[in-house]
């Protein structure tokens, strides 16, 4: 399957993030699910005036195209007219490339919480009019409409993620290309559901801190994020503590708080991002399917429960107390 | 399609000649547009068209500061530590703080992991595919080029672009561990690092340290990095490289020769001063260090950071009261301007075009081989090009030296700072140069902030007093084969991307 990958209102960091693929040849691992690029803006020869003749004849529908991949968000501002990015060499608003590409193309990829759904592209006062492919943040709809399906009959796959780890990427295109891509694997906002049905909780290497509720008061502290410090880890559809970013990380191994990137809206949280809002001393945002009467019963249990290496560890950058060290066995009859 | 009226574009300054529009630009990181006149089969006079607006600086007004480090790294995806960095140096100075040495080091690490990144990026994937192009199938070195450095996105990509790309994501792993990932990391904050590291993590960055030097040395160099280092002028390199490095096989020897061969030391000459904010701040001074360097006197002087203006006469922006000071600057749309022609400001030094990057960190920082290259003229695509891999080989030393350095049991950030009404500025070195945050804060929540971003300075466009950026100088006289088709504007191009530009931080 070819693939065409568009960039607009964006950092251009989902591609900087992809070109950390784990593998030795990432080029080869492209090709060998099947890929080829039509054009890509960072790892293409041609430039200019080739590209708009290759735009211009999948517009005509003289080149099929398998896979169109959209970069940041769709930019309808002043006034929608498109005009706060034109395509270059082209004085046509990118918007309209878009609208026109994506009618040709069999699949639609948003790669990235701008695409998906405006994302940091639309923060605050939104000035540039900025929305995603078919979300303008949480409500359907976007540059191409809440009922748009590309020719193979899926929506927009949406691969949110500020920026994408480059394995959602991956492992979205491969299956598309073998054919392993439905609609019953994407979630009920379009995201693939192999990295989109977990937490950023599992796998957190802060879990035993969160388990006592002791938690992290500074920076670089190594107790849990949670209570004070803005992480939605809980909350959050990813599987960032299971599949790590670049080799052994992930934001809360970086000893930061998760903003939960892939979900719509993230950009304009009501609160600072570093800092949990709380009601009456317990945080607004408990963890997914989690009763509030039962988290605050056991929070407080728990917190009174917490062993002295933990507490102190919690509030330290580095391990101060060790684990204490005894037999885990069964004892012998003789001792 | 519903194309809209073309917004009219300034008139050119120089005689009439056949109007060239070269665009969409790639492997540049984001869109570029190039307006040429062609006049006698040579460029002579350009316009640089950023042809996007993102808002970024007035997303910002209204957050709590810092905020403000989850929003700028996003302006960029290849210069989001550089921009974490800028923020977090503003609001630090805002807040009167600095942070614990440990934390500091772990800044200076991650920036300067980055930079190295970038330099990689931009030779193998950006910059070296364009000599692999079929206009040059009839050079010497031409399938040699294509063997090593044939676009990724070909069938058959180059060996050399897919083992940096190899090298590159390994190298990244660096952040994994120090900032949790690449792009987007929230672990640089005004007060130090999120993140301390081990005694056994201390290792694992000494190994993939080691790791870098090993691809260094074996493919970009052919050489141990200290040779390269100490290379002191034009005639010792190009002496180097026709010996013990091409029969390593280096890739700057064979860029040399390249260079050499297309007489790229004559295109795209530069502006007359270059600047470097300083990179990679330490206790005393900086890593690389800090000022003006004057072409003229071939002198360095301290920046009066007072004197930048940003200049958006030929800029879709307001422009009603003029140059100002980023500290009071304001970005107004205003898309129906007339002789508007980008979405760019003109940042000017005392009214004076600068130009920014490696080739400037290292002639400021006084290194031998980056003065003689600017001895006899301006900065072009052939001393640009060198003095990215020269830095590239004399940062990894750099990095050997403050990971070894990291107190292992001593704090790596205190406690953040409150914020009340102040104003900060916060000055960092991308890979592709300056950048600079300005930003005030009242009442807890940030009220202005101004970014003058690498390429800004680089990719200006014309100024009130009419003066062309660097770029737009640059390209006058860049030979342009109109008989050609596809490959009709390659020269254009290896200027262009001989400043490594970042157009997605331009646009802020």
């Amino acid at each position: 399957m070819n693939v065409l990958w568009m960039q607009s209102g964006g950092c251009g960091g989902c591609t900087m993030s992809l070109l950390c693929a784990d593998a030795p040849d990432f080029a080869a691992q492209f090709s060998a699910a099947g890929l080829s690029w039509l054009w890509h803006p960072s790892l293409s020869p041609q430039s200019g005036a080739e590209v708009i003749r290759l735009l211009e004849r999948i517009d005509a529908g003289e080149q099929p195209l398998d896979i169109l991949c959209v970069e940041g968000a769709v930019l309808r501002g002043p006034n929608r007219t498109g005009r706060f990015h034109l395509l270059a060499g082209t004085q046509v608003p990118m918007m309209d490339w878009l609208t026109r590409l994506a009618r040709r193309a069999r699949h639609v990829v948003a790669v990235g919480s701008c695409a998906a759904w405006g994302g940091i592209s639309a923060t605050g006062a939104n000035l540039t009019q900025a929305c995603g492919l078919q979300y303008e943040d949480t409500r359907p709809g976007g540059l191409l409409g809440p009922d748009f399906t590309s020719a193979s009959g899926l929506p927009v796959v949406n691969v949110a993620g500020c920026p994408t780890h480059p394995g959602w990427v991956m492992d979205t295109l491969m299956a598309l290309a073998l054919d392993q891509l439905h609609r019953i694997d994407l979630d009920e906002l379009g995201r693939p559901r192999f990295y989109a049905d977990q937490l950023v909780h599992h796998g957190c290497t802060r879990n035993e801190f969160y388990e006592f509720k002791a938690s992290a008061e500074k920076p670089s502290d190594l107790g849990c994020m949670m209570e004070h410090m803005g992480c939605k880890g809980t909350q959050a559809h990813a599987d960032c503590n299971t599949r790590l970013w670049n080799g052994e990380g992930s934001c809360t191994r970086g000893g930061f708080a998760c903003i939960s990137c892939t979900e719509p809206g993230f950009q304009d949280p009501g609160h600072a991002y570093h800092q949990t809002p709380k009601l009456a001393g317990i945080p607004i945002g408990l963890p997914t399917d989690m009763p509030k009467a039962w988290f605050v019963a056991l929070a407080s249990l728990s917190k009174s429960a917490t062993p002295r290496r933990v507490r102190e560890n919690a509030t330290s950058d580095h391990p101060t107390v060790a684990p204490t060290i005894r037999r885990t066995g069964l004892r012998r009859p003789s001792e | 399609m519903s194309p809209s009226p073309p917004p009219p574009a300034a008139a050119p300054d120089s005689p009439a000649g056949r109007r060239v529009i070269v665009g969409p630009f790639n492997r540049v990181e984001g869109d570029l547009e190039v307006r040429l006149t062609v006049a006698q089969g040579m460029v002579a006079a350009a316009e640089v068209n950023a042809t996007m607006f993102r808002g970024f600086e007035s997303m910002l007004v209204g957050r709590h500061p810092m905020d403000a480090l989850t929003i700028v790294p996003r302006i960029c995806g290849i210069c989001s530590v550089s921009q974490s960095i800028a923020a977090a140096r503003a609001l630090a100075d805002a807040a009167g703080i600095a942070p614990p040495p440990n934390g500091q080091r772990m800044h200076n690490l991650m920036i300067a992991c980055e930079n190295l990144a970038d330099h990689l990026t931009h030779f193998y994937l950006f910059f070296m595919p364009d000599f692999a192009r079929a206009c040059y199938a009839h050079r010497p070195w031409h399938a040699e080029a294509r063997k090593r450095y044939a676009a990724l996105a070909e069938p058959e990509p180059g060996a050399r672009s897919v083992a940096a790309t190899a090298a590159r994501a390994r190298w990244f792993e660096l952040m994994g561990l120090m900032g949790g990932r690449w792009p987007h990391t929230g672990s640089l904050v005004p007060s130090g690092s999120t993140r301390a590291v081990t005694a056994s993590e201390r290792l694992r960055l000494w190994a993939k340290l080691r790791e870098m030097r090993g691809f260094l040395e074996s493919h970009t160099f052919g050489a141990p990095l200290e040779t390269v280092a100490a290379l002191s002028d034009a005639t010792a390199l190009l002496a180097w490289a026709d010996g013990d490095a091409r029969r390593a096989q280096s890739d700057l020897a064979l860029w040399l020769e390249i260079a050499q061969d297309l007489t790229l030391e004559r295109l795209g000459r530069g502006a007359k001063q270059l600047m470097s904010y300083g990179a990679f701040a330490a206790p005393s001074g900086f890593g690389f260090s800090s000022g003006l360097f004057d072409l003229a006197t071939q002198a360095v002087t301290p920046i009066p950071l007072s004197a930048i203006t940003e200049d958006a006469r030929s800029a879709w922006f307001d422009s009603a009261t003029g140059p100002l000071h980023p500290s009071v600057g304001s970005t107004v749309p205003a898309p129906d301007k007339p002789g508007a022609y980008t979405w760019n400001k003109a940042p000017r030094l005392d009214g004076q075009v600068l130009e920014v990057g490696a080739l400037a960190r290292q002639a400021v920082d006084g290194h031998p081989l980056a003065r003689a290259l600017l001895q006899d003229g301006p900065a072009t695509v052939f001393s640009r090009v060198v003095a990215r891999l020269l830095e590239t080989a004399r940062i990894l030393p750099l990095m050997e030296r403050w990971v070894g350095a990291l107190e292992l049991g001593a704090p790596f950030a205190k406690p953040l700072p409150t914020f009340g009404r102040a104003h900060g500025v916060g000055l960092a070195e991308a890979a592709r140069g300056a950048l600079g945050h300005w930003l005030s804060i009242e009442d807890g929540r940030i009220s202005h902030y101004q970014i003058i971003a690498p390429t800004s300075w680089n990719f200006s466009p014309r100024d009130s007093q009419g003066s062309p950026g660097a770029l737009e100088s640059a390209l006058v006289g860049t030979p342009v084969d109109e008989r050609a088709s596809d490959d009709a504007h390659v020269a254009v191009q290896h200027v262009v991307r001989s400043f490594d530009p970042c157009m997605v931080c331009t646009v802020h």
